[in-house]
């Protein structure tokens, strides 16, 4: 018999309308990297909460080291040695850096905190581990990425040594990825065993020793990621075989439907502008993809077209009309969708329930409403049918509060509304974050399938294969400024990452696509 | 699941209570309403034990024996506790249904000394009145939220008391309305008084038959109605609505109109209520405190989850309470012991998401013990217990 430092036996818990996991069982062994593959919704965040104490199963048992143990909240996983760092992050937005490290293990003398003591340990284990944090920024202001780091050093700063990552790849930049690769490989060699969730099957087959699949609630099996392939991985997942690579027709592009004229925008943060006189257009029927590195003002560029925030100098036409200044209803109502990157703070109110937020870009619509009351049967219905379609599940239908959504089922509900929604332009940020690599696969054809119905697509994505597989052109934005132009069959990875990285540049104003 | 005789029907109880949304918070709040009552009597019991027990009683059945005046004492703080709830429900504190409250009394009492109007309808203009009154009030801060993103909250309590200021002024320069001998307003006419539902001894009135519907409309706005979507999904997450193209300024505005009127509905209701006593009325104290009712809606309204119905029973539990504890004085307590136990109410209620799941938890163990104990094969573990 092999020695297992956790062992999940025959766990099964359920909420109303839904059996999250239904007699999973999971061994992790000392020292592994033990990926957790699944559907969106087959229950790894639950399977994983239940061992971190944040649910309680209906049945079976936690052992650690062979022994019975009992968790109740995650003050008793971590004195098991037990670290989560969540889907979504829990930091607390207004403290710094240390304080949230430090937060619930205090080190103290006598009721007084004692911060330097936490602030040497802090540097300590970040210099170590090559976790580079400002212990004295404040949560609200740093990067997604160095968010991260802080919810791995909390763990670190806890002695957990059983650590569980839940999806920490879906919101990092492939350099960032790239490194967490390499941290854990040293948490492993160092013995320390983690629990990986991701949907990324490259980088399950980088790291992952062992991997064990869920699919729906149940347990599917555990391979040997020496003696398995991706293809097998994505059977197993989702029960079919899964196209990675999308079918495209060429096609010619027709009148333009986003023009965007010399956009400047201030950064909010520094002196220098986020975006620097941007110039580009979307046509008809081609998918327009700005690649780039995470934080070279991509962001503030689609803030800027979708009207989340002003734009300083410049022009954007809709459909020939001129929108610069429009509120959000009107470039909705022109024919803008839009899919939010942040889809917690953008796109979702997470304590309605999945209808009313399929309903949230056109409740005001006389199909929804009459005379200021809205339609409940037709939102109901609406909804429903969505769901099937785009196949969003949850446990109680459309009066599930979104909330209590699995994160890839909430990303699909978005895509749902978006691209149902009579739209001209589609701009879709990050798609398919988040999401299983069979939803990935469906996103990517109704990407394609929007094109081909002859509208625009403007794709913002950090992924490279995404970036090269799906779009018909690619702008490559660096500090600001659009610095490439390509066809996306006519270019590699590597010039890519080139332009991508600040290394090549070339003048786009006389070269462009979009002018010719 | 397993299946047995008894308690798979308790356990499905229990379940079915504490996972439902609405369920869990009533019983929270009952859990809150106990634990007040019993902190209550503990201080009681510390202040005079030979009274404590008839005393308590008093608080806890004195009420009963005065259900007009029970809702007479409602009306106000319900609409006042639907001007904070309502205004909650966007994310917006309303502590200014005090000014809004006393601005509406005094729009009232306008419209009741200084305008002739027939009987039938002299008292509903004053009624209107009242809520113009309350808006004015409340449209100031809503428009500086709106447009300049002042905090509510600053601008509210300066209104409470630039209201307050204003309106004992203007009461006290007005020969028609005040009697400086009484530092009162005069008695009103008896058209301008809201006819009486006909409960000797008490004030009750029409108004809390309005009050009522009131709240179910408001009911019906939150949550079928587009302006009650927009409104509760700008509570909810502000950025999300603005994603959705929702007009949040215009929404700000709105809705402190509405709380407004709500409130100084408030206050018309309560200046305006007949006497009991033939020849009298209610009058108004030009005495520079701000009035009492506005922070009581604040109450109502936590302890009715700021939902317009809870806030029906809430305002009447209060009002109920509060008749109790006037009661309790004649076994030599001061009425401010009602005071206290309320408070204690409102501070646990306010902790009722952790009670909520503090008491699923608690209920849920106990399920689960009774569950296991009865079972015959023992299958599922009782993992409630046991150490590490
Ligand atoms: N707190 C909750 N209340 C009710 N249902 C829940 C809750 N948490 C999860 N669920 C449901 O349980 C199922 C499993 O969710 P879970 O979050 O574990 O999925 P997941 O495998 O992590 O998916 P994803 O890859 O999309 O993150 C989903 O159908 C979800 O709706
Ligand atoms: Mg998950």
């Amino acid at each position: 018999m092999e020695n297992y430092i956790i062992e999940m036996l025959h766990i099964t818990k359920e909420f109303p309308g839904i059996k999250a996991n239904d007699d999973i069982t999971l061994k992790l062994k000392k020292g592994e990297i033990h990926a957790l593959l699944g559907e969106n919704g087959a229950g790894k965040s639950t399977l994983m909460s239940v061992l971190f104490g944040l649910y309680q199963p209906e049945k079976g048992e936690i052992k650690k080291n062979g022994e019975v143990v009992q968790i109740n909240g995650p003050k008793d996983a971590n004195e098991l040695g037990i670290g989560m760092v969540h889907q979504h992050f829990k930091l607390v937005e207004i403290f710094t850096v240390l304080e949230n490290i430090i937060l619930g293990v205090e080190p103290n003398r006598m009721g007084f905190l004692q911060k330097k003591e936490a602030r040497d340990k802090v540097i300590a284990l970040s210099e170590k581990y090559g976790l580079q944090v400002d212990p004295d920024a404040y949560i609200e202001k740093i990067s997604v990425g160095m968010q991260q780091r802080v919810e791995i050093l909390k763990m670190l700063y806890r002695d957990n040594d059983i650590l569980i990552f839940d999806e920490p790849t879906a919101v990092l930049t492939p350099q960032e990825i790239d490194e967490l690769m390499e941290i854990m490989r040293g948490f492993s060699k160092e013995g320390k065993s983690i629990l990986f969730i991701t949907h990324k099957l490259n980088e399950i087959m980088s790291v992952a020793d062992r991997c064990t699949v869920l699919r729906k609630g149940k347990y599917i099996g555990t391979v040997d990621i020496k003696e398995t392939n991706k293809e097998e991985l994505s059977r197993m997942m989702v029960g079919r075989d899964v196209n990675f690579v999308v079918d495209k027709k060429e096609q010619e592009a027709g009148e333009v439907i986003l023009s965007v004229d010399q956009v400047t925008v201030a950064s909010k943060i520094s002196k220098k502008n986020s975006v620097s006189d941007v110039s580009f257009k979307v046509r008809a029927g081609e998918i327009v993809c700005l690649a780039g590195i995470d934080g070279n003002g991509q962001t503030e560029l689609v803030s800027a077209i979708t009207g989340l925030d002003k734009i300083n100098q410049g022009e954007v036409l809709l459909c020939g009309k001129n929108i610069t200044k429009a509120p959000i209803r009107v470039r909705s109502k022109t024919g803008m969708s839009h899919i939010p990157e942040d889809r917690h703070k953008h796109g979702l109110v997470l304590d309605y329930s999945l209808e009313e937020n399929t309903v949230l870009q056109r409740y005001f619509e006389p199909v929804f409403q009459k005379k200021g009351f809205i339609k409940k049967p037709q939102v109901r219905t609406y909804c429903e049918t969505l769901s099937g379609q785009f196949d969003v599940r949850s446990g109680q239908g459309p009066v599930t509060i979104v909330r209590t959504m699995s994160g890839g089922n909430q990303q699909k509900a978005i895509l749902a509304r978006e691209l149902d929604k009579k739209h001209e332009l589609l701009v879709a940020v990050q798609p398919t974050r988040g999401l299983d690599v069979g939803a990935i696969e469906f996103v990517h054809k109704q990407l394609v399938a929007t094109r081909d119905a002859g509208k625009a697509v403007l794709l913002v994505s950090l992924e490279l294969d995404e970036v090269l597989n799906v779009s018909d052109r690619i702008l490559v934005m660096y500090e600001g400024e659009i610095v490439g132009e390509f066809k996306s069959n006519e270019v590699t990875p590597q010039e890519l990452g080139l332009y991508m990285s600040g290394a090549k540049r070339n003048n786009t104003k006389e070269n462009s696509y979009a002018k010719k | 699941m397993q299946k047995n005789k008894t308690s798979p029907s308790l356990k499905d109880r229990i379940h079915t209570l504490t996972s439902s949304k609405g369920g869990s918070a009533f019983t929270a709040t009952l859990l809150a309403i106990g634990m007040g009552l019993l902190f209550g009597f503990l201080v009681m019991l510390l202040a005079s034990p030979f009274n404590s027990v008839p005393g308590f009683l008093e608080i806890l059945l004195g009420g009963a024996s005065r259900l007009g005046d029970v809702l007479y004492f409602a009306t106000p703080i319900l609409m006042t506790g639907l001007a904070v709830g309502f205004a909650f429900k966007m994310g917006l504190f309303n502590i200014g249904a005090s000014g809004q409250y006393t601005m509406g009394m005094f729009f009232s009492l306008y419209v009741a000394f200084m305008w002739e109007l027939p009987t039938s309808i002299h008292w509903i203009a004053c009624i209107i009145a009242g809520m113009v009154g309350g808006m004015l009030w409340g449209i100031i801060p809503g428009l500086l939220k709106a447009t300049l993103n002042v905090n509510e909250v600053i601008t509210s309590i300066m209104f409470n008391y630039i209201g307050m200021y204003l309106v004992d002024m203007w009461i006290q320069g007005n020969a028609v309305m005040y009697v400086s001998s009484k530092t009162r307003t005069q008695y009103l006419p008896a058209s301008a008084q809201i006819p009486s539902l006909g409960i000797t001894g008490s004030n009750v009135n029409f108004a809390i038959v309005i009050a009522i519907v009131i709240a179910v409309l408001l009911f019906v706005v939150l949550n079928k109605t587009i302006f009650g979507f927009e409104l509760k999904a700008t509570g909810f997450n502000k950025h999300a609505s603005q994603y959705a193209g929702m007009n949040g300024k215009r929404n700000i505005i709105l809705t402190m109109v509405i709380a407004g009127g709500l409130a100084g509905l408030g206050g018309a209701f309560a200046i305006l209520a007949p006497s009991s006593i033939a020849g009298s009325s209610m009058t108004y104290e030009p005495i520079s405190v701000i009035a009492a009712n506005g922070f009581n809606g604040i109450a109502v309204a936590l302890l009715g989850n700021s939902s317009p119905i809870g806030i029906i029973f809430s305002a009447l539990f209060i009002s109920y309470i509060q008749r109790g504890g006037t009661l309790a004085t004649m076994f030599g307590y001061k009425p401010e012991i009602i005071d206290v136990v309320i408070a204690v109410i409102i501070y646990f209620s306010a902790f009722s998401m952790l009670m909520k799941n503090t008491l699923a938890k608690i209920l849920h163990n106990m399920a689960n013990k009774v569950h296991t104990k009865d079972a015959e094969n023992r299958t599922t573990k009782d993992h409630k217990k046991g150490g590490k």
